[in-house]
């Protein structure tokens, strides 16, 4: 088994130190919570979306370092982004922690990159996709989200 | 016999196995309890050479294979100083058991407006058959809280109960916290308030560490697992005053369960058979005798003074890493211990450890009410067992300093 040290690498750990727009948006536009019931992990999601672009996002909640580092590289990762190019980098970061991550056709995924490891750690990859899921079902506007 | 843990590891091949290429350290029994070889033998034996069904017709093999299983029963209840057999009921399991109760002997004493009062340790088993009956038929939840050193304040008792508590429904020991509940003293004093109070002690995580004498702590009713107890899974008990046995209707109807039946009406035998229909899990309930006998070998005594030792090493070499917290100070606890580090998640604590090859539990351990008194979403806890080693402490304390430091480096 791959050792997970190489996993929690220093972006990691330092996103889960000191997580990026985190906090709520009053005047969202979009919004839903996660939840990972296997673990009591939850995530509010607020976001404001204009003519098809995120142009904010913020999320609150409390989760294990996998979690609240992936909100957070999340967020910066989407901010300014078309609600497409969202919809697409989900896909992508799904295809990643599974394992079947294809540059050429999923893209790019920059930082995200780090988030590799949890392919190899079956039982945290519902951590590491909470957020996304969160983000799927905020831009579909259904307002809750379940890992189960 | 003297207490050579070095002899009792032999009895339990998993202990001896390599782990992510490492050696194992077990320290989850909390979780369910290591088989020794003599319970998958006995299993295997009755599986190969004895199976048929339990209480069917004549043949020789059906009574011998009933004569086991009632061993099995008879065994359970010089265990918990049952009064007879006729006492002892097999479950799944003691989440099985507590349902059983709420829906037999809850439905036919429990009206609107009564109250059914619970402590704040509860874990999910003593919680929600309780909640589930009090919400159909209109009753409350009271709860008993607990201290800041992880306690029951029994100085809230007598505000808790009042002239409406039907049922007393409270655990021997927290899963979480380790605390050992003064279950007889507060029965004493529960029921000298209320005569007529039913008291539920769930027994779970007290079996494998405590005698028990059900008579003695003065129980109405007592629940335990066999997998807790070295015994194999699907298997649990309910021990249930006789009186209160005979009272109650049965739970689930069918083979095995009944006098007679005709299209107007059945009849039912009485406990424990009333509660037992179907076809019961006869390996297992064997099984679970086989387990109980193994562990009458030891000496009680050299099993607690063991333990206390491995849970004092434990504690005393955690607490020295920075940021880290036990919840449960009781002076009165088993070999359980659960804590928290500043800025370390459990679960990816727990991921770290597992790659150390040392098996605990992080998560809130089915108790979430107990996680929001303490204010944490998760616990890391390490449970100890006759069977484990100063080696599989040292292991611990030394992968979670390794983990923290990851951490805040």
């Amino acid at each position: 088994m791959a050792d997970p040290r190489e996993l929690y690498q220093q972006v990691i750990l330092e996103h889960n130190k000191k997580p990026r727009n985190f906090g709520k948006i009053h005047s969202c536009t979009h919004q839903a919570e996660g939840h990972n019931p296997l673990c009591g992990d939850q995530l509010y999601l607020t976001l404001i979306v204009q003519e098809g672009i995120i142009e904010d996002i913020q999320f609150e909640g409390r989760g294990c370092a996998i979690d609240v580092s992936s909100a957070s590289l999340m967020t910066t990762a989407v901010k300014g982004k078309t609600v497409q190019d969202a919809l697409k980098l989900i896909q992508a970061f799904r295809a990643l922690v599974r394992g079947e991550w294809n540059p050429a056709a999923h893209g790019d995924l920059g930082k995200l990159v780090v988030f590799q490891g949890v392919k190899n750690l079956p039982v945290r990859v519902k951590c590491a996709v909470l957020p996304w899921a969160t983000l799927q079902s905020a831009l579909d506007g259904s307002p809750i989200a379940s890992t189960e | 016999m003297t207490y050579s843990v070095s002899d009792i590891r032999k009895d339990f091949p998993l202990l001896d196995r390599p782990f992510h290429e490492k050696p194992l350290y077990y320290l989850d029994s909390a979780v369910s309890g290591q088989m020794p070889s003599s319970v998958s033998e006995r299993m295997r034996q009755y599986e190969m050479y004895e199976h048929t069904n339990v209480h069917r017709g004549v043949s020789t093999l059906s009574q011998q294979a009933t004569d086991h299983f009632e061993k099995a029963r008879d065994t359970v209840a010089r265990f918990l100083k049952a009064s007879s057999s006729k006492e002892i009921i097999w479950t799944r399991g003691t989440t099985e058991a507590i349902n059983l109760v709420a829906q037999t002997w809850g439905r036919q004493n429990i009206q609107a407006g009564d109250t059914i009062c619970l402590t704040e340790m509860e874990h999910h088993a003593n919680i929600v058959p309780w909640q589930m009956l009090s919400q159909s038929v209109g009753a409350h939840l009271a709860v008993i809280p607990v201290s800041d050193r992880g306690e029951l304040r029994l100085d809230e008792l007598s505000k808790v109960l009042s002239p409406k508590t039907k049922v007393l429904a409270l655990t021997h020991v927290s899963n979480v916290l380790g605390t050992i509940n003064p279950i007889k003293k507060i029965i004493t004093e529960a029921k000298k308030q209320i005569p007529s109070l039913m008291v539920l002690v769930d027994g779970a995580q007290a079996v494998a560490h405590l005698p028990v004498d059900v008579q003695d702590l003065g129980a109405d009713f007592y629940t335990f697992s066999g997998h807790k107890l070295s015994g194999p899974t699907g298997i649990g008990v309910l021990y249930g005053r006789k009186a209160l046995l005979d009272a109650m209707p049965p739970w689930h109807g069918g083979g095995n369960m009944i006098l007679s039946v005709t299209w107007d009406r059945t009849t039912y035998i009485e406990a424990p058979g009333k509660f037992e229909a179907g076809t019961p899990p006869i390996a297992a309930a064997i099984g679970l005798g086989e387990a109980i006998e193994y562990l009458s070998k030891f000496n009680p005594q050299d099993v607690h003074a063991h333990e206390q030792h491995l849970l004092r090493r434990a504690s005393e070499g955690l607490k020295k890493i920075p940021g880290l917290r036990i919840l449960g100070e009781s002076s009165d606890k088993v070999s359980v211990i659960s804590f928290v580090v500043d800025g370390v998640h459990p679960h990816d604590l727990g991921t770290l450890l597992d790659h150390e090859g040392i098996v605990i539990r992080a998560g809130h351990h089915c108790a979430q009410p107990l996680m929001d008194r303490f204010q944490v979403p998760a616990t890391t806890r390490a449970s100890i067992a006759y069977y484990n080693n100063e080696s599989d402490v040292d292991a611990l304390i030394q992968a979670t300093q390794k983990s923290v430091e990851m951490f805040h480096g």
